[in-house]
């Protein structure tokens, strides 16, 4: 059957732009797809702030008195802590099986592949925030619904997912990978966490905004200026 | 086996006398402190430690960048030394900082915020060496300790700079009550003299130890060159 | 179509290419073939964009290697010895995926045309780690022509196929081949390579060894060159 070689894609690739955004739909909507089908990213994560959540139960004695100063730090500390195995599974799909290569193939610039999968890492993060913010609500009868919070999880997430997505691309082509990414990510992260429980807390105690502005703040000049490092340092990390 | 160059013996020379020189103001030329005694003459060093620690780190995350511009390995070596010497000097920092903050507030550790960060900034080097241990190629390890001696050190003034905010609205009930102060006191002229001298020796020593580290990293891989050549045979 | 000259790449201090040349015109099927260790996929990685030569230069059709990388990419289709496929995903949404990447346009029109070629299309809402070895080879070649490269690079792609399923391969790889496009196929299998290739290239000691046009050896020639050109 005789075809076109050499005609790439006719009417769909117009603009570079338009091909730099598909891109980086196409590999959301990639990781979703895996994603509904295996379930073994949010599965796993999921379970493992279960898990951390019912240790700081006990470890912390999370009285009625003491939960009012602490959940904050628990509810953070376990999303770092579900995060990291979030971003490295996310990353080991693509390596294990040479993925990879095939999206390095791809004639898009390298930052989309980056974009793609901060943003599937995000929304995996924001899901497992979304079902563990109502379970803990649940188990300790703490009313976490309120919208500042999300804004604050949401920023502080941003700034987690940018920079481990970054780390774990290299994590993840070294041979301690496992524990490697943790390492190199909870120093670097620590800004985000400081700022993400401090504003928690405000929000909780239903402080007034001045009280904890400079956290939220500090939580957008973190992910600005480092999702401008990343977006600059990723290409260096796939080349070859 | 390639001699030591003149420039780095004289060098060691320099910088042999000016820590005997360092060691002579620091314990006898400075007066001894009205307040805290004799332990005050830790903060010299102390201090000179931090400062050495800080420029390494500033350092590496520049021979990072100029290793990803230009690809000579010898930015790469730069880079693995200042980081090995930032470890031991930070390493000096912390642990000086213990030995004043003991006598004077009578615990180990003050959550001031130069003293936090300065952890964070050993933990971020030990995290660096781990990440380039466990990367075999040597242009990917090259590559990925550039990246993050980059990130590492963009990191470290915001670090810096949340724990300072956290300090003014969250005062730490041990240690000392004034948040921002570090043993704060009043340097007399020779005080500052010894002060100025330690930061001046400090950097010497920085600057030769670097040197011996960067050769060091040469040889080695002309080492493994040869062991190449010879195995190929 | 593609042009190398003193290509030198090292791991290190470790030169796995020292100084190759290597030429290959528009519509020739080149095999390289060579001992393990000698560079082959090295060579092939370049070609591909995935890495950058330490020295030397390199080009396809024209366009210089890394420097207009992303525009050669648009030409190429590499198939490896790994799928580079996702098993999470049925072969339909494998394809659909990297043919977003590559902005493909008429998908809905493309990947039933494909899967058609490579002779998958009863399975193409399957899952592919469902798939035999020998049936996700197919599915890559099918993700490597999916959007209508010039030049197809393939990586030992007999590598782990038990022999009906390579024979299968062979008859695609020539039908995939004699649609006018150029192919460079590294192989382990000196046969199998002498048969599908106009040219057999043999990649010994950092550079191309020896080259031999179809035709111009006996079938039983090329192993006994090959043995002389590896080992002397």
């Amino acid at each position: 059957m005789a075809e076109e070689v050499g005609a790439v894609g006719r009417v769909g690739s117009k603009s570079a732009a338009g091909g730099y955004l598909r891109a980086v739909g196409a590999i959301l909507w990639k990781d979703i797809a895996a994603e509904m089908r295996s379930r073994e990213l949010l599965g796993s994560m999921l379970v493992f702030a279960f898990l951390v959540i019912l240790i700081f139960n006990f470890a912390l004695e999370l009285d009625l008195r003491v939960r009012q100063t602490v959940t904050s730090g628990v509810l953070w500390v376990t999303f770092a802590f579900a995060g990291t195995l979030g971003l490295n599974r996310s990353m080991a799909i693509e390596k294990d099986r040479g993925c990879l290569d095939g999206l390095l193939l791809a004639p898009v610039d390298r930052s989309a592949l980056y974009f793609g999968k901060v943003l599937s890492n995000l929304l995996f993060m924001l899901i497992v925030a979304a079902i563990i913010l109502p379970l803990y609500s649940l188990l300790y009868n703490v009313n976490l619904f309120l919208p500042g919070l999300i804004g604050v999880i949401v920023l502080g997430s941003i700034g987690y997912v940018v920079v481990g997505t970054l780390l774990a691309a290299m994590a993840v082509q070294a041979r301690t990978r496992d524990i490697l990414l943790p390492i190199l990510l909870f120093p670097v992260i620590l800004p985000v966490l400081v700022a993400a429980v401090r504003a928690t807390t405000g929000i909780l105690q239903g402080l007034p905004l001045e009280d904890y502005q400079a956290w939220l703040n500090l939580l957008i000049a973190y992910d600005v200026i480092f999702l401008g490092v990343a977006i600059v340092s990723f290409d260096y990390i796939v080349e070859e | 086996m390639e001699p030591i160059p003149r420039n780095l013996k004289i060098l060691t020379g320099i910088t042999i006398a000016l820590f005997l020189i360092a060691l002579y103001m620091v314990f006898i030329y400075a007066p001894r402190e009205a307040v805290m005694g004799d332990v005050q003459r830790v903060f010299y060093f102390h201090v000179a430690a931090g400062w050495v620690g800080a420029v390494a780190f500033l350092v590496t995350a520049i021979a990072g960048g100029v290793y990803l511009a230009k690809r000579d390995r010898k930015w790469d070596r730069v880079a693995v030394a200042s980081v090995e010497i930032g470890v031991v000097f930070i390493f000096i920092n912390i642990v000086s900082g213990a030995i004043w903050a003991r006598p004077i507030w009578n615990t180990w550790w003050t959550w001031d915020p130069r003293l936090v960060t300065a952890t964070i900034m050993l933990l971020l080097y030990l995290a660096y060496l781990m990440l380039r241990q466990g990367i075999d190629d040597p242009d990917r390890r090259a590559r990925f300790g550039a990246i993050y001696g980059i990130v590492a050190f963009v990191s470290v003034p915001i670090t810096f700079l949340s724990i300072r905010i956290f300090r003014t609205i969250h005062p730490v009930v041990i240690g000392s009550g004034d948040p921002t102060a570090e043993g704060a006191f009043d340097m007399t002229p020779p005080m500052l003299q010894a002060f100025m001298f330690s930061l001046l020796t400090f950097t010497f020593i920085y600057m030769t130890l670097l040197w011996y580290r960067v050769r060091l990293g040469r040889l080695s891989e002309q080492v493994e060159e040869r062991k190449m050549e010879m195995m190929s045979i | 179509m593609i042009e190398v000259r003193g290509l030198v790449k090292a791991f290190g201090v470790k030169p796995v290419l020292r100084g190759l040349d290597f030429q290959v015109d528009e519509g020739e099927f080149v095999a390289v073939v060579g001992p393990n260790g000698a560079g082959k996929t090295t060579l092939l990685r370049i070609l591909a964009s995935l890495a950058r030569p330490t020295m030397g230069a390199v080009s396809l059709a024209g366009l210089q290697l890394p420097a207009q990388s992303g525009a050669a990419r648009k030409i190429l289709g590499v198939v490896s010895h790994q799928p580079l496929l996702y098993g999470d995903l049925t072969a339909d949404q494998n394809l659909r995926f990297f043919g977003r990447m590559y902005g493909v346009a008429d998908l809905d029109h493309r990947i039933p045309e494909v899967l058609d070629i490579v002779r998958l299309s009863p399975r193409r809402y399957d899952l592919v780690r469902e798939y035999s070895r020998g049936m996700q080879q197919r599915l890559a070649i099918g993700r490597g022509i999916l959007h209508r490269p010039r030049l197809l690079l393939f990586d030992e792609p007999h590598t782990g196929l038990d022999p009906d399923s390579a024979d299968m391969l062979d008859d695609l790889l020539t039908k995939v081949a004699g649609e006018g496009r150029t192919v460079v196929m590294t192989s382990h299998d000196l046969t199998r390579a002498g048969e599908l290739a106009s040219r057999v290239d043999i990649l010994s000691g950092g550079k191309i060894a020896h080259s031999a046009k179809r035709g111009e050896l006996e079938p039983g020639e090329l192993n006994s060159l090959y043995y002389k050109v590896t080992r002397g």
